[in-house]
């Protein structure tokens, strides 16, 4: 992870690591979680490729930024939160005492709901992975990553001429790239994103799924999203979410046109959600 | 009729009134006409605070102009034209008169007193008639006025909430007002001191010694009013000592308790720190005095300091930057809580650690908060008196050393104005001067600390 070479910065070694990637990048097993008594999360399994788009869907409180959650171990923040089953990370335990979290959500990054800039300038929210994690060896190796993170989200356009303003200055839509490209800065293998755009206008939302796209197979992506519309659109495999279970998971166009669960049709037809 | 009397007639009338508009309101109601605008409570009260406050308010009045009338009076009586003309023997043959009028002593130094006082009774007594009955007649006819404008249309609710609303305006006026006396007060007192000495000498000199010569013979009484040590020694101790010790466990406290501790240890650990902020300053003032002082002193001559004294500037400040503690600690924990919870994942999400998250993203959010805080401390820290009456010193020494004795602006004004004093010297007016650099100071302070909180605080929806 130190080496910015040689970790899926360039496009050679991202395409090289899809084909050597025979196995899933993350495979959940039995998981539960629990908020105190409350079980958010009953008994999902899942695997997620690393060549695909993963749409986590289901009506409101189903569990799916829950389960999201689990696999960076965000939820550690939440006190009451508890999660129970296996979950691995290129078939490392991620819940064993020898991950470490700091190492864990520097591989799998996050983009949230809101964006969430911190109030410094641009460059030093795209600068601030990097400096933690001690990626940079230099001002000129810093600025490059910034550069290439930006450019990556999109971002570079809109920004390279004011990268000392405030983060927080941006467009709601500019935010959540600048977001994404914080996330992108510490070459993470796996990016979660949780409904990122449900705080966006259509022409943000828009960019934001072209950019998805883009950063498709360099990341394995998790996205989870209320549009039913946007998961048709920017995902390869869909998982359906129900009162914490996994009720469906299968290729998207699988889901959309052809779901095998009356509760999946149910939703998927409008029903409820 | 004495004036508690006719106050409480003035009320019972109020009431009578108050009584008598609601039933006539209630009356309203059965007529079975359009609904009513107004509550007959709001009625009552309508004609209850016509018929009482234009009444008291004359009271009032009366009562500040009635004593001059009464004098006038007396004093154009033929028995007063023996007065003797200079001021303050015929005002204490008057006093005189009046006490004995009033039955409060039987018998007068002065013999004209003796023959004013029969002329001062009835004078009083005429006047005090005249002031009851302009004031009855005025409850009279106030509340008869209010009682004849009742219907059921009239709007007595609007009317009744507009006066509240005007009392409110002026309870919050009398603070202010108040404030601005203090100000004037100190204003021209200090005027009175800039006249006998310079403002630059006072500002700028660098010797202090208040003490005036009471004889020409007495020596080293010289008096000066160079503030500066002064200035120095409350800045050295207020804003120096107390902030190195109250900034840092202020802030680490805060972020302890917002990051750290557990619900349960938050609980019970916040209302104990905050519990630092209601011990008394003069609590703390002897705790200062008695065990920190000595402490320091014995610790200072083991290592070899030179000029150590019993009452040090550290000693004070440390105190006083245990006192200031709950004051940044709960402004930076405010701020340090007012930072979203997106902004804080945000960075754990990056890989972060909590301390990490603290440093780079919470405080530099919070700061304004912080700074804000802090500056609010200093002002409180430089305004302390007890402490520093205490455990400072008296000794207006201009050093840098903290184990020597300072003293600081509010000690000396203490000094100035305890005990009996003149209040024309320069010596006593000098606590006034004091007290105006002082006021400026801190008022500057929290003028800057409310911009800098107000300005730099970051808008997190």
């Amino acid at each position: 992870m130190t080496d910015m070479s040689d970790t899926g910065m360039s496009d050679i070694a991202a395409g090289q690591r899809v084909l050597n990637e025979a196995a899933p990048k993350m495979i959940a097993r039995d998981v539960d979680v629990f908020y105190g008594d409350k079980k958010a999360i009953d008994n999902v399994s899942i695997d997620i490729a690393l060549e695909n788009v993963t749409a986590f869907i289901g009506p409101s409180g189903c569990g799916k930024s829950t389960f999201l959650r689990a696999l960076n171990r965000m939820n550690d923040t939440i006190a009451s939160a508890r999660v129970t089953g296996k979950i691995e990370l290129d078939g490392e335990d991620i819940y064993s005492s020898g991950m470490d979290v700091v190492q864990l959500r520097a591989r799998v990054g996050m983009v949230f709901q809101k964006p969430n800039p911190f109030p410094k300038s641009i460059y030093e929210n795209v600068a601030y992975g990097p400096r933690i994690h001690g990626l940079a060896s230099g001002k000129a190796d810093m600025d490059q990553i910034v550069e290439k993170s930006l450019k990556r989200a999109g971002l570079w356009e809109e920004v390279k001429d004011r990268l000392a303003e405030s983060g927080t200055a941006l467009s709601g839509g500019q935010q959540q790239r600048l977001c994404i490209a914080r996330a992108i800065a510490v070459d993470p293998e796996v990016i979660l994103m949780d409904e990122p755009c449900s705080a966006l206008d259509p022409i943000a939302t828009a960019k934001i799924e072209e950019l998805i796209h883009e950063l498709r197979g360099r990341y394995a992506i998790v996205i989870v999203t209320h549009n039913m519309q946007q998961a048709a659109r920017v995902s390869q495999r869909t998982a359906f979410f129900h009162l914490g279970n996994l009720v469906e998971y299968g290729d998207t166009s699988e889901i959309f046109t052809n779901p095998r669960a009356t509760r999946t049709k149910d939703y998927i037809t409008g029903r409820y959600g | 009729m004495s004036l508690a009397a006719l106050a409480l007639l003035i009320l019972g009338l109020g009431l009578i009134a108050w009584v008598a508009a609601r039933a006539k309101a209630m009356s309203f109601g059965s007529t079975g006409q359009a609904r009513q605008h107004s509550l007959p409570n709001y009625h009552g009260w309508y004609v209850a605070l016509w018929a009482v406050l234009p009444a008291l308010f004359f009271l009032t009045i009366w009562s500040s102009v009635s004593g001059g009338l009464v004098t006038q009076t007396v004093l154009e009586s033929p028995a007063a034209a023996s007065l003797p003309a200079m001021e303050m023997q015929r005002d204490a043959i008057l006093d005189e008169a009046r006490r004995l009028a009033e039955g409060r002593i039987d018998a007068a130094f002065n013999p004209e007193a003796e023959a004013l006082a029969p002329i001062y009774a009835e004078a009083t007594s005429f006047y005090s008639l005249i002031g009851s009955s302009i004031a009855l007649l005025l409850a009279f006819a106030a509340g008869a006025f209010a009682f004849t404008r009742l219907s059921p249309t009239f709007r007595a609710r609007t009317r009744v909430e507009r006066l509240v609303m005007a009392s409110l305006l002026i309870a919050s006026l009398i603070a202010i007002l108040t404030t601005l006396g203090i100000v004037l007060s100190l204003l021209f007192e200090s005027l009175r001191f800039f006249s006998m000495v310079s403002p630059v000498e006072f500002l700028f000199g660098l010797n202090w010694s208040p003490q005036m010569a009471i004889r020409a013979d007495q020596a080293g009484s010289s008096g000066a009013f160079g503030a500066i040590p002064l200035f120095w020694g409350t800045i050295f101790i207020g804003a120096i000592i107390a902030m190195i010790v109250a900034i840092p466990l202020g802030l680490m406290s805060a972020i302890y308790l917002t990051q750290y501790a557990s619900g349960r240890v938050r609980a019970w650990m916040k209302p104990a720190l905050e519990m630092l902020a209601g011990v008394p300053t003069v609590v703390y003032g002897y705790f200062a005095a008695l065990t920190v002082a000595p402490a320091i002193r014995d610790f200072a001559v083991t290592i070899g300091i030179p000029g150590a004294s019993s009452e040090s500037a550290l000693a004070a400040g440390l105190v006083m930057g245990i006192m200031i503690i709950p004051f940044v600690s709960s402004m930076a924990d405010d701020s340090i809580a007012a930072v979203p919870q997106a902004m804080r994942d945000g960075s754990l999400a990056m890989g972060a650690t909590t301390s990490e998250t603290i440093r780079r993203v919470l405080v530099p959010a919070a700061l304004p908060g912080v700074v804000g805080g802090v500056l609010l401390a200093v002002s409180r820290a430089i305004g302390e008196t007890m402490i520093v009456v205490m455990a400072a010193g008296l000794a207006a020494n201009l050093t840098a050393n903290p184990f020597q004795s300072v003293t600081t602006v509010t000690t000396q004004i203490v000094q100035l104005l305890t005990g009996d004093q003149e209040f024309d010297s320069a010596k006593t007016l000098a606590a006034f001067a004091l007290g105006l650099v002082l006021f400026i100071i801190t008022l500057l302070l929290n003028i800057v600390a409310l911009r800098v909180v107000k300005k730099y605080r970051e808008a997190y929806d």
